[in-house]
């Protein structure tokens, strides 16, 4: 959205409507009643497809979490209300806040690991020749581009048991314990994989992003920090950083949401396996609703997954408002 | 910035590192694909498929079912993303050029629908689908698809909208065009790269969509509207051990976006960047 280096937006919506407003009469507007309701028009099909599409599931989700909705009552077409039961239940239930503990943990190692990663690998571009940067870049856009249930699968081949690359590199290297290692086995293995497997699909987008917004910084910046004798990390933490402000805070939040959010790179390795130790929030609402048929709760953890998404929305939004007055 | 040739040449070497981390999967997959049987379960991994193989590619194609899969992604994804671009032009329009009441608000719909939970909300899309006796049709991935689209082409057409000087307009406004002939005739020509980099990003998101299909079209047999991720993870199930014939499926479900991405690489960059958004 409102990332640093974004070479689209030349004008700010408050210097549009600035500028419109300057330039009063336009030529042959139609008759007022209906170029006033022009705007309202042009937009009605996104919106309603916007409250259809988006805010019946919304809605939707919300009055499950009141139900008692299970199989026998999903196929017999019943609703029946149980108030906060569903809340309670989740609320008082040990399996939920280990779910959300493991969560919040899987986004704080990802996040921490995709901007910090990131963040270097957009260091090096900017620092790399010409060839050097786009031969790098055509690497990351691999990576990138690979869509997620591809990469699952090949995350799974790279660390087969038997035949896998990762085993064998590990066996050469003189842990010869890891010759056939099941890395499905055990919940931190299983995180691991899937840890690299999000970390590797997400750090060329914040580098890419980081890389875009290194070029708007003037180079007499870093010649001034040059000359005041500030080395790499000094002119990291005083030219670099506050400049970028906006594209680090920015992308963090967006990083927070999306792995928070992510579902198919944790269900497509180990569908939530071993023992449902892997379950992040989303795969947990899929598993009690899809697959234990528990409708109702479902609808409960999905809302309550919304709201702790929704209270980081909030900070992240703000900060983007706040982007906008600035420009 | 003058740089020295030791900090230089040690950039390079760890940008060889990198390039090795983040191309080597996707190596490994396309040459898992062309190798023979014997050298995918070598002792020691052979890393250059030298008597190259395509018997794997034909399993992934003859396998029950592949054609069909390609034929609903491709109808999914296109009609998808062609329903999002005409009604994100209109609503983008408005936003960017004219002024009325609950401009702002609209703009923070949009930003919120960008955001939306689709994984999480899977299971009340599943309900209203199945209430509506649609599950297992290609309708309501058509649908909810061009949904997940909408915001962000929305935003970024807005920007592109934006940055077209609004004297271009009025002058053919001048010369006799009504206001929706000036945008046909001049906005429009100039949007073709904002068009492309949104189209692109909306290729991508429907190609890959893999949540809301794995609930919705669950039915396998003759004539089932499943794409192809799924069809993916059901072909690892199916085929288990066949490295070969998996990787040659993923390989070219693939494909297609690899492809795009290359081709499209500055423009793909810049406007994915420019939307902040991935999926």
């Amino acid at each position: 959205m409102a990332v640093q280096s974004d070479p689209v937006r030349v004008q700010s919506p408050g210097q549009v409507t600035a500028d419109a407003s300057r330039k009063a009469p336009r030529p042959s507007a139609g008759p007022g009643l209906l170029s006033k309701a022009a705007p309202y028009l042009l937009l009605l099909p996104a919106i309603a497809a916007t409250l259809a599409l988006l805010g019946w599931p919304l809605l939707k989700t919300l009055l499950l979490s009141f139900q008692n909705m299970n199989k026998r009552q999903l196929i017999q077409h019943i609703t029946e209300w149980n108030g906060f039961d569903n809340y309670k239940e989740q609320l008082t239930s040990s399996d939920f806040w280990h779910t959300t503990g493991r969560s919040v943990a899987f986004v704080l190692v990802n996040v921490v690991l995709i901007m910090i990663g990131g963040t270097l690998v957009g260091l090096l571009l900017n620092k790399l020749g010409k060839k050097m940067r786009l031969v790098l870049s055509v690497g990351l856009i691999l990576a990138w581009a690979m869509p997620f249930v591809a990469q699952a699968t090949v995350f799974t081949w790279l660390f087969d048991s038997r035949y896998g690359v990762v085993n064998w590199f590990l066996d050469k290297l003189g842990w010869h314990g890891m010759a056939t290692f099941n890395w499905y086995s055990t919940q931190y293995s299983t995180f691991f994989v899937i840890i690299l497997l999000i970390v590797w699909g997400s750090i060329p987008f914040v580098a890419f992003n980081m890389y875009a917004g290194l070029t708007t910084i003037p180079t007499e910046l870093y010649e001034a920090a040059r000359m005041d004798g500030a080395g790499s990390f000094k002119i990291f933490s005083s030219v670099i950083f506050p400049s970028l402000k906006p594209f680090f805070l920015g992308t963090t939040f967006l990083e927070i949401i999306w792995v928070f959010k992510c579902f198919t790179q944790v269900f497509a390795i180990n569908n939530g396996g071993p023992e449902r130790t892997t379950e992040t929030l989303p795969v947990y609402a899929f598993v009690e609703g899809m697959g234990n048929q528990h409708f109702g709760v479902a609808g409960a953890i999905a809302m309550l997954t919304i709201l702790m998404l929704a209270v980081a929305m909030v900070y992240y939004f703000r900060i983007i408002l706040k982007q906008e007055d600035e420009l | 910035m003058r740089r020295s040739f030791l900090g230089r040449s040690w950039a390079n070497a760890v940008a060889v590192v990198l390039l090795v981390f983040f191309a080597f999967p996707v190596y490994w997959m396309a040459s898992t694909a062309f190798k023979q049987n014997n050298d995918i379960i070598s002792k020691t991994p052979v890393f250059l498929p030298l008597n190259a193989t395509f018997e794997h590619f034909s399993t992934a194609t003859h396998a029950p079912q592949f054609w069909d899969m390609v034929r609903n992604s491709f109808v999914v994804t296109v009609t998808s993303v062609l329903a999002s671009l005409v009604i994100a032009t209109l609503a983008s329009f408005a936003v960017a050029r004219m002024k009325f009441r609950g401009r702002k608000t609209f703009i923070l719909v949009i930003m919120l629908a960008q955001m939306a939970p689709w994984e999480i909300m899977v299971i009340s899309v599943y309900l209203i689908v199945r209430d509506n006796d649609m599950l297992n049709s290609l309708v309501p991935l058509v649908i909810f698809y061009m949904m997940m689209v909408l915001p962000f082409t929305i935003w970024t057409l807005r920007g592109f909208i934006a940055a077209v000087p609004k004297e271009l307009e009025e002058s053919a406004m001048v010369d006799g065009c009504t206001r929706p002939q000036a945008f046909v005739k001049v906005v429009f020509p100039l949007l073709a790269p904002g068009l492309m980099s949104t189209s692109l990003f909306g290729f991508i998101t429907a190609w890959n969509e893999f949540p809301l299909v794995l609930v919705l079209n669950k039915a396998t047999g003759p004539g089932t509207a499943q794409t192809l991720p799924l069809w993916l993870t059901s072909f690892q199930t199916t085929f288990g051990d066949d490295w070969g014939a998996t990787m040659a499926a993923s390989t070219l479900f693939a494909l297609p976006i690899l492809i795009l991405f290359l081709f499209l690489q500055r423009k793909a960059v810049g406007g994915m960047t420019a939307g902040a958004v991935k999926g």
